[in-house]
């Protein structure tokens, strides 16, 4: 199939429809309107079921159901429409069920704005919901790349039982790129024995429940979770490194922010400034080694996590650089884009600085 | 050749498809291409713009911060994105709705009335297709061939009257500039 110009939001429902999701539910917000609304004609057509709830709280709760009873399902929404669907999410990750949320985030607290954000990085990495969990965290920095993540997020999810999010922003889900629809390999996947579909010749019947009662049983249950959480960390991880070799400074960022970046470090190249950028593709698990191996490269000054929020981020990286080197930030706002000029002059500062 | 272009206007005015005919025509030439629209509570009578970038190279950022090229439709837009051109940049004033003259003199300013080609034409709607073929006489960021290739399929069957005036609308805007 030749590329295509595709927008964010169609492509992300349509590359869902594509790895077998059959069930939308969800409520609308901007700016990922075109997502339910793309899935609202389509998945009729491939014998689905699209839903508009009456709320978030509603929609992710459906999600819990059809998870429950072994179906591909996603949701879609944004910040404020996230934060309402915490109580599920945090269900979904105890009772191990496997579906993909996405949040196409905007700018925060509150209602904030409809303008693109990454504000939501702590609430996505460190558990919105109660509980000790995680939820495996994409951030594709193109719609191509939303493609393939969303597509391989199904199978994430159905492989370790556990809730997928796709991390966008409101420019991932309002831009166009071409696109082209390349089949993901599949991963071999566990029969969803678990499924609540009736008995089916069983001799017991299944039960999905996030409710342990007894604190020693939801420990264990908590220290199995931790286990499989652990897996993700060794299986799972996925980063592009930039530029890397010579670097004096490294940038962290993701999703859109890294092409804004990316022309930072072609800026600063031309005035003889070397340059390096490592982009978590996983948000969770974090890409922690690379950091270290980078904090450990001689030539090395600083890190600088650029990110369109106050500074979420840039504590993981902190964690991950172990004090090695300084670790800077430069973010912007409410819905404000950062620009390669700002950037450039920020590295300037802090390398100016360090000399 | 980076191509970084921004197209402003109010709404209704067809600045959206104008950007995406660009961005459409450019894909079909094998460039890498990126369309990013203002978003928000846009309206018809609001303002609207959207940054395309088609390249050989693949697209970094797709926000348009340094334009090579920024088309106007109407005075808001003008005063909001004429700083935005890189010096020997290019600006295109659709001059019929736009009294105001650019300030800039490190930039080249083509003055296009195309609302009243339009007009003339017997469809004021057809203005951005005016806009655009000043545009692509001075920018080599598509063949007009290949817009015109685009824009038949696009428009098929029934819709097929409208293509040769989408053809004289970009004639008539390359004939604009001298």
């Amino acid at each position: 199939m030749a590329r295509e110009l595709w927008k964010g939001n169609e492509a992300i429902a349509e590359a869902a429809i594509k790895a077998g999701c059959r069930f939308f539910f969800g409520y609308p917000i901007t700016p990922q309107n075109e997502i339910p609304e793309y899935m609202s004609l389509r998945l009729p057509q491939e014998g689905g079921c699209f839903l508009q709830a009456e709320s978030e709280v509603a929609a992710i709760n459906m999600v819990y159901g059809a998870a429950g009873a072994g179906a591909r399902v996603m949701t879609s929404s944004s910040s404020p429409g996230i934060s309402l669907k915490q109580e599920g999410i945090s269900y979904i990750a105890g009772a191990e069920l496997p579906c993909v949320v996405v949040n196409i985030v905007r700018g925060g607290p509150g209602l904030g704005g409809i303008q693109p954000a990454q504000s939501d990085y702590f609430q996505a990495t460190k558990g919105g919901g109660h509980g000790d969990y995680h939820l495996v965290v994409l951030a594709p920095d193109s719609i191509q790349e939303a493609v393939n993540l969303v597509q391989e997020a199904f199978d994430i999810a159905d492989a370790y039982r556990n809730p997928v999010m796709i991390l966008g922003d409101g420019m991932i889900g309002q831009m166009m790129e071409p696109v082209e629809f390349v089949g993901v390999p599949k991963r071999q996947l566990p029969e969803k024995t678990w499924a609540t579909t009736g008995l089916r010749g069983r001799e017991n019947h299944n039960i999905i429940n996030s409710l342990f009662i007894d604190p020693a049983v939801c420990e264990t249950h908590n220290q199995r979770l931790f286990k499989k959480y652990a897996e993700i960390e060794k299986n799972e991880i996925k980063v592009e490194e930039y530029n890397l070799e010579g670097a004096e400074i490294v940038f962290a960022a993701y999703g859109t922010v890294s092409r804004i970046v990316k022309n930072a470090i072609k800026a600063l190249e031309k005035e003889g400034i070397k340059a390096g950028l490592i982009r978590p593709i996983t948000l969770w698990p974090f890409p922690k080694a690379n950091f270290l191996k980078a904090a450990d490269m001689p030539s090395v000054k600083a890190f600088m996590s650029v990110e369109m929020s106050m500074g979420q981020m840039v504590e993981d990286v902190e964690l991950s650089v172990k004090g090695k080197k300084p670790v800077y930030f430069y973010g912007r706002t409410g819905g404000m884009i950062p620009t390669p000029k700002a950037i450039v002059e920020e590295a300037k500062k802090i390398l100016g600085g360090a000399k | 050749m980076t191509h970084q272009i921004i197209m402003a206007g109010f709404g209704g005015q067809g600045v959206m498809s104008m950007g995406k005919i660009l961005a459409e025509a450019g894909l079909k030439e094998g460039k890498n291409v990126s369309w990013l629209p203002s978003y928000g509570p846009e309206m018809r009578g609001g303002t609207a713009n959207c940054s395309v970038i088609i390249s050989e190279e693949p697209v970094g950022a797709p926000t348009v911060t340094e334009a090579t090229a920024a088309i106007v439709m109407n005075r808001p837009s003008l005063d909001k994105f004429e700083k935005d051109v890189i010096p020997g940049g290019n600006l295109f004033i659709n001059s019929s709705l736009i009294d105001k003259k650019a300030t800039r003199t490190d930039i080249n300013v083509y003055y296009v009335p195309a609302n009243e080609i339009a007009n003339d034409m017997g469809s004021g709607k057809i203005a951005n297709m005016v806009m655009l073929g000043a545009y692509l006489k001075v920018a080599n960021a598509a063949k007009e061939d290949t817009i015109m290739e685009y824009i038949s399929e696009v428009f098929s069957g029934k819709k097929a009257s409208v293509v040769p005036l989408n053809k004289e609308a970009l004639k008539r805007g390359a004939d604009c500039i001298k």
